[in-house]
């Protein structure tokens, strides 16, 4: 790729916003679409006003990290290495408007413009925020309930022969089941919609946990056992300060895979009978024909996860920071 | 000859039992293992030694010859199907921290820091706190100062056995079990282990057992050497090394003592035994 400067970049970076703007604002709508204002504080705001909102933010945003990675080197070539590409989205933008919206050159409804779906939350922002508490909530039940049983079960059949012999044919049976199809038995056995969408995350999750759990506990070296037995360590010090800390990088592996099949289990769990949530959100708009309205929910769920996944590589970061630079070695080595 | 005497020592079935305070006592130990083709292997054969108070030994000879399940058997790690081994006149019935063991790779625990490495013994044994001080020390006299809090992946093979050696030591063992600690190193890290071992074993009059297949470093630092010859795996022979540390390894009597030892190990395999090739 070409270099670009400095100041190219940050032209660059905020020049597709501009841009957007000036079309959402120059072009005239030429098709019917109802736009009602909405009133907010002492202000009417429609979505237009907002989307133009939302993208002034993001200039600003993009402009105040311009501004902060100026003093770094690093920074400094992120900053520039990424510019085409938020050009690339201002421009995109400005096409998917001009196209959506203003002009609804695309089949309608559905395929709204941005400015539209932005409209969502000025519709309904409150119900949307409740929705997507409803899945957090449930989310985060389900999620660590699982991730809890299945670190339990995978020390249990990785330490204890016996265990394993009972316990891993019903995990490789159950394993292969996509949780949702329990849902019937769910709906029907647990006493409320919610504990039914938790049950399925919980399964959904555990057995991913639980499995690499036991493989991690099971390929700790032997030596390590006779090094601790050695240094004065029972049976307790060998299970918990060795096998568990030996296989605690599987863990995390085993915690991220089931982080993803905890959203998909999540979204579909809440498409099927419950009365709130992301999912539901989504059925609902479906009914009304408000195709704006489920992609306002995807965005949600987008930004939602992310987050999400972010906060567990965090915490997997700050508990495998004795590898900190060892991966990196053995990729040189390769 | 000054450099060695072997005079009284000669038999197989009684090799090293000499006067003195004896720490570690090993009477007609036998060991076999089971081979994946379903016959036997006989590791050991009736060894018997003896080990004083304070004293460096080394277990010299050829791989199969048995030193590292000797070994093995005095840390506990292992169980003889045949004769006794006493620490202090005591059994020795299983693993224990009175018996410190080194072992070939360090076997460190990759998820904690040096210091917490040295100290996982302390921490084992719920003494860290009244000990906490000592961890230090050893990370001193180890020559690792500034290093504690690195991570095992981040230091040379040379730092990780200084490691492993105080992490053993924390414990304060009665008895040091090095099994080839020094083999996978480069001359120089290994010589200067050689000598942080001396001076270990100086201030702390640590006894140690050394497995080695270096006649050098049987010499440069026992103060006595026990010949193992395999199949099956048994002591022909105790030498004493009676020269003053530090010894010199171009000496005069080192170079000797490494001539008589050489010598031995040609006679033994002069032998006539049946060889296998695989």
């Amino acid at each position: 790729m070409r270099r670009i400067g400095y100041p190219a970049a940050v032209a660059l970076s905020v020049g597709g916003f501009v841009l957007a703007i000036a079309g959402n604002v120059l072009v005239p709508q030429v098709a019917a679409v109802e736009i009602t204002p909405v009133r907010v504080g002492d202000w009417l705001v429609n979505f237009n006003g907002l989307y133009r909102m939302v993208l002034g933010a993001v200039i600003l945003g993009y402009l105040l990290d311009a501004l902060i990675s100026r003093g770094n080197e690093k920074n400094r070539c992120a900053f520039v290495h990424g510019a085409p590409l938020r050009f690339a989205v201002g421009i995109a933008l400005l096409a998917w408007d001009i196209l959506g919206t203003k002009t609804q050159v695309f089949v309608q409804p559905f395929f709204p413009g941005p400015a539209q779906i932005v409209g969502a939350f000025l519709e309904e922002g409150d119900f949307i925020l409740q929705n997507t508490l409803y899945s957090l909530r449930l989310y985060l039940w389900g999620y660590l309930l699982g991730a809890a049983f299945g670190v339990g079960t995978g020390i249990l059949i990785g330490w204890f022969p016996r265990a394993y012999y009972w316990i891993s044919p019903v995990l490789r049976f159950s394993g292969i089941i996509p949780a949702v199809a329990w849902m019937p038995f769910a709906m029907t056995l647990l006493p409320t919609p919610f504990a039914a969408a938790v049950f399925l995350i919980v399964i959904c999750v555990w057995f991913p946990v639980a499995s690499v759990t036991a493989q991690g506990v099971q390929s700790t070296p032997k030596v390590l056992f006779e090094a601790a037995r050695t240094l004065g360590g029972d049976t307790r010090y060998l299970l918990l300060h060795v096998a568990v800390p030996n296989a605690l990088p599987q863990v995390f592996q085993g915690l991220s895979t089931a982080n993803a099949f905890a959203f998909t289990t999540l979204v579909m769990a809440e498409m099927m009978g419950q009365p709130g949530g992301l999912g539901y959100y989504i059925n609902m708009a479906k009914i009304w024909s408000a195709y704006y309205k489920v992609f306002a929910a995807i965005l949600v769920m987008a930004i939602l996860f992310s987050a999400i996944t972010k906060v567990l590589n965090i915490i997997e970061a700050r508990a495998l920071r004795w590898q900190e630079g060892l991966l990196s070695k053995q990729g040189e080595v390769a | 000859m000054a450099a060695s005497n072997t005079a009284g020592e000669q038999a197989r079935g009684d090799a090293g039992l000499a006067q003195g305070d004896v720490a570690l006592s090993l009477r007609d130990v036998s060991r076999t293992y089971a081979t994946a083709a379903g016959g036997t292997v006989e590791a050991l054969s009736h060894v018997s030694l003896d080990v004083h108070r304070g004293e460096f030994v080394s277990l010299l000879g050829p791989s199969g010859c048995g030193k590292t399940t000797t070994l093995r058997l005095i840390a506990g790690l292992d169980q003889p199907q045949g004769g006794e081994l006493t620490l202090d006149g005591e059994p020795i019935r299983g693993a224990s921290h009175r018996r410190g063991f080194v072992f070939q790779q360090g076997a460190l625990f990759n998820w904690l820091t040096i210091r917490e490495n040295i100290a996982a013994g302390l921490r084992a044994r719920h003494v860290y706190r009244e000990n906490a001080g000592r961890v230090d020390e050893l990370i001193h006299a180890v020559g690792l100062d500034g290093f504690g809090d690195a991570y095992p992946h981040q230091i040379s093979g040379g730092m990780a056995q200084r490691v492993a050696i105080a992490r053993a030591l924390i414990n304060d063992p009665e008895v040091l079990l090095l099994d080839e600690p020094m083999g996978a190193l480069d001359n120089f890290t290994r010589a200067t282990l050689q000598d942080l071992l001396i001076d270990l074993q100086r201030a702390n009059h640590t006894t140690m057992v050394l497995v080695t297949h270096d006649v050098d470093e049987a010499i440069y630092l026992s103060d006595r050497i026990v010949i193992m010859t395999p199949r099956p795996g048994r002591v022909s022979e105790v030498v004493s090394v009676d020269f003053p540390r530090p010894r010199h390894r171009g000496g005069s009597e080192f170079l000797e003592l490494r001539a008589t030892l050489l010598e031995k190990f040609n006679l033994a395999s002069a032998e006539p035994q049946p060889e296998y090739y695989i």
